[in-house]
C-alpha cells in the first residue's frame, strides 16, 4: 500500500543576496515518518524549515503540506502543523498558561483551559502553569515549546534542533517526549539536529542536507546498514583476540585500542559469528558495542 | 482571529510594564500641572492679562478648571507621542527581539492579520491615554478650581469663550487630538516592521516628529510647499476648536492630512511585514 505523503520539497531554493542558502533541495516525508534532516552549521535545514512554515517565501520549487500546495492553502496547512524553530521563544512577562492561551486563541482550533493544564501536564510543568516564563530554564521553555505544539493537535511536528543548549537531563527528557508523541499518539515528526546519536535512536527515514543541497534520503536502517560497523570489543586477552578475528573473518580494519580492548570494522551480519568464535576459543568478553554508526555515515557523507 | 489575534495583542499590552510608564507619567505631570496652578496660577494669569487691563475689565474666576484643562493639554499634547510611541513602537519589533515573532507568524493566521491587530491594539492604547489625559485635565481641573469662562490667547489676540460654550469643543478637540496621536502610534507601528529592536523605532518616531517640527517652524521658502503636507503641522489642529468663530474648513483639512497618512502608513506596514522573511 502506497504511504500517504506528508511533505513533499521539490526543488526549493532560496537566496540571501548573493549567497545561496538552499539549492534545489528535495525530500519526501511520509505519515509517521519520524524524519531526521541532518547537515552541519550553514547546510540550509533551518532555511528549508522556515519555508515550511512560510516564514520565508523560496525564491523557486515547489512545497506541498498533505498534498496541497503551500502557497495556496497556508492558513489550512498551518493549522495543522506544531513547530519549534531553533529555541521556543515565549512572552517572557506572561505565564506559561497565559503564553499557551495566546497560542492556542490563534492555531485554528478550540482549546480549552483544561487542555491547556492537560498539555502542561504532559510536559511536566502543571505546576509551574501561573510561574512567569522569564524564571524558566532553557530546559523548561523546550518543553513549554513542545507543550505549545501539541495544543492544537497538530498532524504533523516540525522540531528545528529542539535539544540545542540543553543538558543531558533535558536532552533525555525532549528525546523521550518526541519517542511518546511517536509511539502513543503516531505523529508525523520532522527532526533537524545536531545530535546525531539522536536521530539514530528516534529516526526512521532521513535526509543530509550540505551546503545548501540534499545529498541522501532514505531510510535510516537501510541507509546505515550498507556500511559495515566498527564494533568496540572488550575482552580478556586483546593480543590473541586480535590474531584470532584476523586469521577467521579478515576484517577491513582492526586496531588494539588499548590493553582490554579492540575495535574491528565488520559487516552488522558477522557479528554474532565473531562473538561466537571467540567464546568458542575460551575468551572471555565483557562488551560487544557498535560504535555510532551515523556519526560516521554522516562524516563520510559530508566528505564526498 | 482577527478579533482573537487583537484580543491577544490587548493581553500584551496589559501584562507589559512599560504601557502603565505612559498613564503614570500622565498623572504625575497633571498633578504638577495643577499643583503649580493651585500655587501661582492667579499671578501667572495675572501676568498675561496685565497688557489688556487698560482696555478691559477682567470679571469672575478666571483661573478655573476649563482653563487649567486647556493649559494641560496645550503643555501635554506634544510629549504624549513619546510616551505612545514607547508602546506602539514595540509592537512588531519586539516580537521579532524577543523571538516570538517565529511563533505567532507560524500560526494560521495570516500576516495582514497580524499587522492589523497590532494597529488595532495601538490604537486602543492611545484611546485610553487620551482618555485618561482627558479624564484627569478636565476632572480633577473642575474638581480642584471649578468652572468659569475660559480665556485664550491665540494669535488674533485675546478670546474669551463662555462657560456654555466650552464643553464641546473640548470632546471635539480630544477628537483631533486622538486622531494625532494615532498618526504617531501608526508611524512607530510602521517603523516597527523595519526593525529587530525596540529602541529604534522609538527613536526614529522621536526624530522624525522632531525633524518635522522644525521643518514645520522654519520661516523659509523652500519648506512651504511640503509644510501644509506634514502630519506634525496639523497636530495642533485641535487648538483651533478654541477659535471664536470655530476655522471648521481647517479642521477638516488637517483631519484628511492625518487620515491620509494613517492609511499611507499602515498600507507601508503591510506591504513591508507581508514580504518580510523573518530570519530571526
Amino acid at each position: 500500500m502506497e504511504q500517504q505523503t506528508i511533505i513533499k520539497v521539490r526543488n526549493l531554493s532560496k537566496k540571501f543576496g548573493s549567497f545561496e542558502a538552499v539549492k534545489n533541495v528535495s525530500f519526501t516525508v511520509h505519515k509517521g515518518d519520524v524524519f531526521g534532516f541532518l547537515g552541519p552549521n550553514g547546510a540550509g535545514k533551518s532555511t528549508t524549515i522556515r519555508c515550511l512554515l512560510s516564514l520565508i517565501s523560496p525564491d523557486n520549487g515547489s512545497i506541498e503540506l498533505f498534498d496541497k500546495s503551500l502557497q495556496r492553502n497556508r492558513s489550512e496547512i498551518l493549522a495543522n502543523i506544531g513547530s519549534i524553530i531553533e529555541k521556543p521563544d515565549f512572552y517572557k512577562y506572561l505565564s506559561a498558561q497565559k503564553n499557551l492561551e495566546i497560542f492556542a486563541r490563534i492555531s485554528g482550533a478550540d482549546v480549552s483551559k483544561k487542555e491547556i493544564h492537560e498539555m502542561l501536564d504532559f510536559v511536566g510543568l502543571g505546576d509551574r502553569a501561573k510561574h512567569k516564563v522569564k524564571g524558566f530554564s532553557h530546559g523548561m521553555k523546550q518543553r513549554l515549546g513542545i507543550a505549545q505544539t501539541l495544543l492544537h493537535k497538530p498532524e504533523l511536528i516540525i522540531l528545528d534542533e529542539p535539544t540545542t543548549g540543553l543538558d543531558p537531563q533535558g536532552i533525555i527528557e525532549i528525546r523521550n517526549l518526541i519517542l511518546r508523541l511517536k509511539n502513543e499518539q503516531n505523529k508525523t515528526i520532522l527532526l533537524s539536529s545536531h545530535q546525531l546519536s539522536e536521530i539514530e535512536l528516534i529516526a526512521n527515514r532521513m535526509v543530509i542536507i550540505n551546503q545548501g543541497r540534499s545529498i541522501v534520503e532514505g531510510s535510516v536502517d537501510e541507509l546505515l546498514n550498507s556500511e559495515e560497523t566498527m564494533v568496540r570489543i572488550e575482552i580478556d586477552s586483546v593480543d590473541s583476540a586480535l590474531e584470532l578475528v584476523r586469521s577467521r573473518f579478515n576484517p577491513a580494519e582492526i586496531t588494539r585500542t588499548s590493553a582490554k580492548e579492540l575495535e574491528v570494522l565488520i559487516s552488522k551480519k558477522r557479528i554474532p559469528d565473531l562473538t561466537k568464535e571467540l567464546v568458542l576459543a575460551g575468551f572471555t568478553i565483557h562488551a560487544v558495542e557498535p560504535k555510532r554508526k551515523l556519526e560516521d555515515y554522516f562524516i563520510k557523507t559530508i566528505q564526498s | 482571529m482577527l478579533f482573537k489575534n487583537t484580543y491577544n495583542e490587548f493581553i500584551k499590552i496589559v501584562s507589559k510594564p512599560r504601557s502603565y510608564l505612559g498613564l503614570g507619567a500622565l498623572t504625575v505631570l497633571i498633578g504638577l500641572i495643577i499643583f503649580a496652578m493651585k500655587a501661582d496660577g492667579e499671578s501667572m494669569v495675572s501676568f498675561v492679562t496685565a497688557s489688556f487691563e487698560q482696555t478691559l475689565s477682567f470679571n469672575g474666576k478666571l483661573v478655573n478648571g476649563n482653563l487649567i484643562a486647556f493649559i494641560i493639554l496645550q503643555m501635554l499634547v506634544v510629549h504624549i507621542p513619546l510616551l505612545i510611541a514607547l508602546v506602539t513602537g514595540d509592537l512588531i519589533s519586539g516580537e521579532a527581539a524577543m523571538g516570538t515573532i517565529r511563533m505567532l507568524a507560524s500560526k494560521p493566521i495570516s500576516r495582514t492579520q497580524i499587522v492589523l491587530s497590532k494597529f488595532i491594539a495601538g490604537a486602543i492604547y492611545t484611546l485610553v491615554i487620551t482618555l485618561w489625559l482627558g479624564i484627569l485635565s478636565l476632572l480633577v481641573s473642575h474638581l480642584v478650581f471649578g468652572s468659569g469662562d475660559l480665556m485664550v490667547l491665540n494669535s488674533d489676540g485675546l478670546v474669551i469663550l463662555p462657560e456654555a460654550d466650552i464643553l464641546w469643543r473640548f470632546g471635539l478637540a480630544f477628537c483631533v487630538a486622538y486622531l494625532s496621536l494615532l498618526t504617531v502610534a501608526t508611524l512607530s507601528i510602521c517603523l516597527s516592521a523595519f526593525a529587530e529592536n525596540s529602541i529604534g523605532p522609538i527613536v526614529a518616531t522621536m526624530a522624525i516628529i522632531i525633524i518635522f517640527t522644525i521643518i514645520g517652524s522654519l520661516d523659509v521658502t523652500v519648506f512651504d510647499t511640503i509644510k501644509p503636507y506634514l502630519f506634525t503641522t496639523h497636530m495642533a489642529s485641535w487648538r483651533s476648536f478654541f477659535e471664536d468663530p470655530v476655522p471648521f474648513d481647517d479642521i477638516i483639512n488637517s483631519i484628511v492630512i492625518l487620515l491620509t497618512h494613517i492609511v499611507l502608513l499602515v498600507g507601508i506596514t503591510l506591504f513591508k511585514f507581508n514580504r518580510k522573511d523573518i530570519t530571526s
